[in-house]
């Protein structure tokens, strides 16, 4: 493997920031956190997989995937990050390398005009250019393809390294951060630089949830600077190093990333989330503190306090007409984000059981809070089989399954009502208006009269 | 014949391919108890899983062995060893499909001899089918991929001799471009002459979208290995799709005459699918057929107003270009941007169109606008191209991830091409359009004989 792209690999794994990486010892922190995947036995996306899902919901840029077929051919267009703008981060950019390119060593070169042809079909902002397993293993520089191009094109031309082999999403993820940061942010300077001026990092998005958030920031005079990346323009990453805050989404993928930009900039972060209302006030309290910490008008956070106090009351408002119609059903919930635990809490509220959940990429700190939100460990799992999973369901004693897509027919066919609450969704649930769309979901979903018909024996069988 | 153009250029924008390993993870699954297992790196698999999730709606087993930096360097035969073992303790196959990706085809693996060593020194995997085919990401598409793991099964489990031939059992080799809903029609037909077809691979009992009784690790329905072996004994094998001719081939080889056909979308092409099975049989064909037959041609005089002189924009991988296109030029629409995957199968000429780019969704939309195409014919990642050029999209072809019961959709025989013709009318009349004087040319009515002069003009 390339030097350059062992020493990216290893920064990316060696986060002093990292809750994880910090109780190792010297030797295991050297070895990374990349687990050996088990060969039969492996689910999940690779790094370029990873890398791809951080930087493609940069909006204005062209992502240009430098290998054969499959790696881009069977997956875009499908991720459901929203734009309010530009439609070009949704075309599907490949050199789909043939066997004679790969033969004839002519992957450079054809990259070198695959990255001049999509510089003058669109005048993209940006093009991310994407390695994979193929074009590491022949050998392709491109780093000194991107950089020879933009030089000539004049266009910011950014290589991503990221074959698949070497390693998760995750990690993918965590290059992709690397990526920013070295090549796209501090690029740019603001024009008017503002006090309420934030970084939102490890967001993207999805079926536009940003903008079920927004209008509160909007109300608090506080603007997205540096975006990272849900609705980003290049520019608003270029420009991300003057922001006065950062909020992490995700520690996981991309406390790296906050963590330099805190280092390099000054720039102090903090963990936080918009799903679940008490975990949208904590995030909307944190930024304003912060920011006023940091020279904001001290108004902000009276004000501030003011928003949430009418939002949360608003939104109970909303939700206890759905209380009679959820309360005492039982939720088993199977997903690695833990932040849908601040969505439990409100569930819980409600009236709702939470019967399980599942604890598999959870850090330690994670564990205590689940016991604190859930007030036992009885209920935590790590893994759980298909299989089983199928028959706990089957057998009744759970109503309905929160989970992302992976589980979603283990649900179907046991003949439970499933909510997608991964990545792939298509409902947004942030916000105080987002925990009230998600609890509409759940009402239609569980009280769907199709589920006594589908467990019903047929004709032949009573 | 059309001519088959290669654009010119490094780039490729809007891919209309999809891998050969999803293909032949695709015919894999129309195998009884079957995995199919992706040689490559996690993401190989983990993408192609998502994008037939997304297209059946159902839970896909599909693995990997996870080859890693490691591996990717050495070799990952000791890979494939351990995701074999570790398939047979969990998900308990009793076939497991390898389709090799371009990760390990570049390193050039001798995946086939590893294969041979494994299944020598492992006597616990005596009761399991296991086949490889190479299904370089690199070289061709998802037919070819499919294509590749039918041959690869025929190989590795029809017996070269068949002994006693067992009357009216036929073969049927459907092509990666049928659904679920079409190889049911087709097979459907083979049945109502009296003719018993043994299916290769028959994904209409296994991804044609039911609910089982319980969990399963492995493919729910497909071929079963038995009536693998038993394929030598047929009286004859009909395949469907050109790409499926060398796989027909390989049961003449052992002694089974093969006849293919290229598609079996439209009138004549069905009446020569009949005619076959008339002298297969020895039968006239049975009332329901001739009536079928007699509601075709019934729905073509209906449908021709809409479809006789309609320009048409198509993409997809060559036999499905082939089945549809002429398809619709029997009924007098005009082929004027087609786009397919690649030129090796012979019904990437036979598209009837003047010229064929070999290509993408790119080319398909500036081929589709500078032709002034009225309807465009591709798949689902068709729909921002239509959407720009407003133009109605009738999806077709894999991935159709954005709408339900793409496994129904049967477009073959005379059911399916009535049909189909209905489809392709009905997405014109839905383009309604009520005609107003300035579409001649002519001025508006003047104001003064408006009823209301101060009530702003429609909109239009």
């Amino acid at each position: 493997m390339a030097e350059a792209l062992k020493h990216q690999i290893e920064a990316a794994f060696d986060e002093p920031a990292c809750a994880t990486n910090r109780a190792k010892d010297a030797a295991s922190r050297r070895k990374g956190c990349s687990k050996a995947l088990t060969p039969g036995a492996a689910a999940g996306g690779c790094a370029f997989d990873g890398a791809k899902i951080a930087l493609q919901p940069i909006v204005d840029a062209a992502h240009l995937v430098h290998a054969p077929l499959g790696c881009e051919g069977n997956a875009w267009d499908n991720r459901g990050s929203a734009s309010s703008g530009p439609e070009l981060y949704r075309t599907g950019f490949t050199t789909d390398l043939t066997e004679m390119d790969i033969v004839m060593g002519q992957g450079e070169k054809k990259l070198f005009r695959a990255i001049r042809e999509v510089i003058e079909q669109q005048a993209p902002a940006a093009v991310f250019v994407y390695a994979t397993c193929v074009t590491a293993l022949i050998g392709d520089d491109i780093e000194a393809v991107c950089k020879a191009a933009a030089e000539r094109f004049e266009t910011p031309v950014i290589p991503v390294n990221v074959p698949g082999y070497v390693g998760s999403k995750n990690l993918g993820n965590r290059m992709a951060g690397e990526v920013l940061f070295k090549h796209v942010i501090g690029t740019l300077e603001p024009q008017a630089p503002g006090l309420c001026d934030i970084n939102l990092i490890g967001d993207f998005n999805l079926s536009g949830e940003l903008w079920q958030v927004k209008p509160l920031l909007d109300r608090l005079g506080i603007r997205v600077l540096g975006s990272i990346s849900g609705d980003a323009r290049y520019r608003q990453v270029a420009m991300a190093h003057r922001a006065r805050v950062s909020m992490l989404f995700c520690a996981h993928g991309y406390v790296n990333l906050a963590r330099k930009l805190q280092e390099t900039y000054g720039i102090p972060y903090f963990e936080g989330s918009f799903y679940g209302i008490s975990d949208t006030s904590d995030a909307l309290r944190t930024i304003c503190r912060m920011l006023a910490d940091r020279g904001a008008p001290a108004d902000l956070i009276p004000r501030c306090e003011a928003l949430i106090a009418e939002e949360e009351a608003r939104t109970w408002a909303t939700l206890e007409p759905y209380r009679p119609r959820i309360a005492g059903r039982r939720v088993l919930l199977y997903t690695g984000g833990h932040k849908t635990w601040s969505v439990v809490s409100a569930l819980q509220e409600l009236g709702m059981e939470v019967v399980g959940t599942s604890m598999r990429k959870a850090t330690p700190d994670d564990r205590g809070r689940v016991v604190q939100i859930m007030g036992t460990e009885a209920h935590m799992f790590d893994n759980m089989a298909p299989r089983e999973m199928f028959k706990l369901l089957r057998e009744a004693r759970a109503d309905v399954l929160m989970s992302g897509a992976r589980s979603q027919f283990v649900a179907l066919k046991a003949r439970v009502p499933w909510i997608d609450v991964n990545q792939e969704k298509h409902e947004p649930y942030a916000g105080y208006m987002g925990m009230v769309q998600l609890v509409k979901t759940l009402d239609r979903s569980i009280n769907n009269p199709v589920w006594a018909d589908l467990r019903a024996p047929a004709p032949w069988e009573v | 014949m059309a001519r088959l153009v290669h654009p010119r250029r490094a780039l490729s924008t809007n891919p209309l391919k999809t891998s050969a390993p999803l293909g032949a993870a695709m015919a894999y699954l129309g195998i009884a108890g079957a995995v199919p297992l992706f040689h490559g790196a996690q993401g190989c698999t983990a993408f192609a899983m998502v994008h037939l999730v997304r297209h059946f709606h159902e839970a896909i087993p599909l693995q990997t062995t996870a080859m890693n930096e490691i591996s990717a360097i050495l070799g990952g035969g000791e890979q494939i060893e351990a995701a074999i073992e570790n398939l047979l303790a969990r998900a308990k196959p009793q076939f497991i499909g390898i389709a090799s990706t371009a990760l390990a085809e570049t390193r050039g693996e001798d995946i086939a001899g590893e294969l041979r060593a494994i299944m020598e020194r492992r006597p616990d995997f005596a009761g399991l089918a296991v086949v490889h085919a190479a299904t370089p990401d690199f070289k061709g598409g998802l037919e070819d991929g499919w294509a590749r793991a039918v041959e690869a099964i025929i190989t590795a489990l029809v017996p070269a001799q068949g002994g006693a031939t067992v009357a009216g059992q036929v073969n049927f080799l459907p092509g990666s471009h049928l659904t679920p809903a079409e190889v049911e029609e087709i097979a459907g037909m083979i049945r109502a002459f009296g003719l018993t077809p043994i299916i290769l691979p028959d994904i209409s009992t296994s991804l044609d979208g039911h609910l089982a009784a319980d969990w399963s690790g492995t493919s729910t329905g497909g071929t079963p290995l038995a009536a693998i072996r038993a394929m030598a004994n047929s009286v004859a094998t009909l395949a469907v799709g050109e790409a499926m001719r060398p796989a027909a081939n390989l049961l003449a080889a052992r002694g089974v005459p093969a006849r293919v056909f290229g598609g079996l979308t439209g009138l004549r092409a069905t009446d020569a699918f009949v005619t076959a099975l008339m002298e297969l049989s020895g039968h006239e064909p049975p009332a329901i057929i001739k009536r079928d037959r007699a509601r075709l041609t019934d729905a073509c005089l209906d449908a021709h107003f809409q479809i006789g002189g309609l320009r048409v924009a198509l993409a997809a991988e060559p036999d499905l270009a082939f089945g549809l296109g002429s398809g619709l030029t029997a009924m007098g629409a005009e082929i004027v941007a087609a786009v397919t995957t690649a030129g090796q199968n012979p019904n990437a000429e036979r598209i009837p169109a003047d010229e064929v780019i070999i290509g993408d969704l790119g080319d398909l939309e500036r081929a589709a606008a500078a032709a002034g195409a009225q309807l465009m014919l591709t798949h689902a990642h068709g729909r921002m191209g239509a959407e720009r050029l407003h133009l109605p999209l009738v999806r077709a072809g894999f991935p159709i991830m954005d709408r339900l019961g793409a496994q129904d959709q049967c477009r073959v025989g005379y059911r399916g091409t009535r049909a189909f013709y209905f489809e392709i009318a009905n997405a014109v009349l839905a383009q309604s359009h009520r005609p107003r004087p300035e579409d001649f040319g002519a001025a508006r009515i003047d104001q003064e004989f408006e009823h209301a002069p101060d009530t702003p003009p429609a909109p239009h």
